[in-house]
């Protein structure tokens, strides 16, 4: 044990090119993964809080539960739609870094949907009221307490990053795990256990951890200046 | 106005991480060829020794998704592959003759070990693979099997039958089915100090042995040939064939059988070619 942590510290140093190029992949999938999953998931989940329509509840329910899909079947569903024999076959995209971003969008979107519906919800307990005496639509009362809330939402986009980016199952399904072209952090780190290079998984392991760390510091910075400069 | 350009900024940021590179090089390079093939060749570095080699001669980039031999061959039969690279000649020749490979080509061989626990106590050491496993069995020592539907798996089964043995009747706790790669049954078997048929590539490759050591090796029957088929274009239209077919020719030409002959761990040569053009 204690072997193989001097030896992960001493190959940490070591790495190169290679992990910037598998650490930058990475991240790029699932910062896109999570920008779409923004872009549905956010309005999904304020329309949901706001809105009343029949079976609310149910589907209240259903995208609670969507946050625990497992990221393997998600990967799989995936793999047979963009498959060669499945019905998006014809674009060929199939082991590619696209992917990747597709499967993971699908994983993370529910997560913000349910987060957000949760986070508008409580803040539409205050306001509410006001808003709908004005008469505004569900769709403009959704607007305003998003951008009401819209610093809590940073919470359910950070949970969101670490779910795409820390999954292995969804993106070695439909990446492949290819080397110089889908390797990403964790199919990598789970090559490495495979091949009983574990000094060297680990390594790989811290670098993918102090991804996580930095981005989530580059976001609670940027939340601060921005409540400071517009809160 | 404020959020309007901040929303607009933002969407630009996110497609200048996004844009470049993820969809791009599905486009960018027709040049490239998608290979499944095995974990063997793929974790022993074969491949990392190969391809460069192949792409330098023809311009050619090749893809490599390494899963076991049967997945390779599932992901051949939905189009998803260019160019089929395994080792289970029966399933291979079943895969030509269901019309989804044009023709299945030797290329090389490597051999299969049985590790186990130094101490050996099931005394399986030897030069006769179906007698190590016939006394493995008879003891009931642990045994780790890969489960996998890989090449690796189907000459376990093989050999269980030739020893004389119903797996079904005489498999109990000793034997442990795991359902995953080489390197994680190679873990386990390390971890659990078990039995375990391998693949010598991976095995020299494998730096977590603990205390298993290599126990049965030579026999003839541990040869374990690989084979290439390009998957049939008109199955599946999409199949690069010409590229294809390039990458399944270099490997049984001249060239790729001494790149496959000089590639070396330790100084150990891991794979043997055996394409006729090759022998010549």
């Amino acid at each position: 044990m204690y072997e193989t942590l001097t030896d992960t510290f001493s190959r940490l140093a070591s790495l190169d090119r290679e992990v910037v190029a598998i650490a930058w992949l990475s991240l790029r999938v699932s910062v896109s993964a999570v920008l779409i999953g923004c872009a549905v998931g956010i309005p999904l989940g304020a329309l949901v809080a706001v809105a009343h329509f029949p079976g609310r509840q149910g589907v209240v329910g259903l995208m609670n539960a969507s946050m625990g899909l497992p990221p393997v079947i998600v990967g799989l569903v995936i793999y047979l739609l963009l498959s060669r024999s499945g019905p998006f076959g014809p674009f060929g995209l199939l082991f590619t870094p696209a992917a990747m971003v597709a499967a993971q969008s699908v994983l993370v979107t529910p997560l913000i949907a349910a987060l957000t519906r949760q986070i508008v919800a409580d803040a539409e307990a205050h306001l509410g009221e006001q808003l709908r005496s004005l008469r505004l639509s569900a769709w403009r009362r959704a607007g305003i307490l998003i951008f009401d809330v819209r610093f809590s939402l940073l919470t359910a986009v950070l949970a969101a990053f670490g779910r795409a980016i820390s999954e292995i199952g969804a993106v070695l399904v439909v990446g492949g795990n290819i080397d110089g072209f889908t390797r990403t952090m964790t199919t990598a780190i789970s090559l490495e256990t495979q091949k009983g290079d574990l000094a060297l998984a680990l390594a790989l392991g811290l670098v993918l951890m102090a991804l996580v760390v930095a981005v989530n510091a580059a976001a609670s910075l940027l939340r601060s200046y921005a409540a400071r400069a517009y809160g | 106005m404020d959020i309007l350009r901040r929303s607009l900024l933002s969407l630009g940021l996110a497609a200048l991480l996004a844009g470049p590179g993820l969809a791009g090089p599905a486009w960018a390079e027709p040049q490239t060829i998608t290979v499944a093939s095995t974990t063997s060749t793929e974790q022993s570095g074969l491949f990392k020794h190969l391809l460069p080699r192949f792409t330098e001669k023809t311009g050619i980039g090749v893809k490599v998704v390494a899963l076991g031999t049967g997945q390779a061959l599932d992901v051949g039969r939905r189009g998803d592959a260019d160019v089929v690279f395994v080792h289970d000649r029966a399933a291979e020749e079943k895969f030509v003759a269901e019309g989804f490979g044009t023709k299945r080509h030797a290329v090389m061989y490597n051999d299969f070990v049985v590790a186990g626990p130094k101490a050996d106590p099931a005394g399986a050491r030897g030069g006769d693979v179906t007698a190590s496993f016939a006394r493995i069995a008879a003891v009931k020592a642990p045994f780790v099997s890969r489960g996998d539907r890989s090449g690796t798996h189907a000459a376990e089964l093989r050999y269980w039958k030739e020893a004389g043995l119903d797996l079904g009747a005489v498999r109990g706790e000793w034997y442990k089915d795991v359902g995953q790669g080489m390197g994680p049954a190679l873990n386990t078997a390390s971890a659990a100090n078990a039995y375990i048929l391998a693949d010598r590539g991976t095995w020299l490759s494998f730096r977590n042995r603990g205390d298993l050591a290599i126990l049965v090796q030579g026999d003839k029957r541990l040869f374990n040939q690989y084979g290439v088929l390009l998957v049939n274009p008109e199955k599946h239209p999409q199949v690069k064939a010409k590229e294809g077919q390039a990458f399944v020719d270099w490997l049984i030409a001249p060239d790729g059988q001494r790149a496959i002959a000089d590639y070396k761990i330790e100084g150990e040569q891991l794979f043997f070619p055996t394409a006729e053009a090759g022998k010549s």
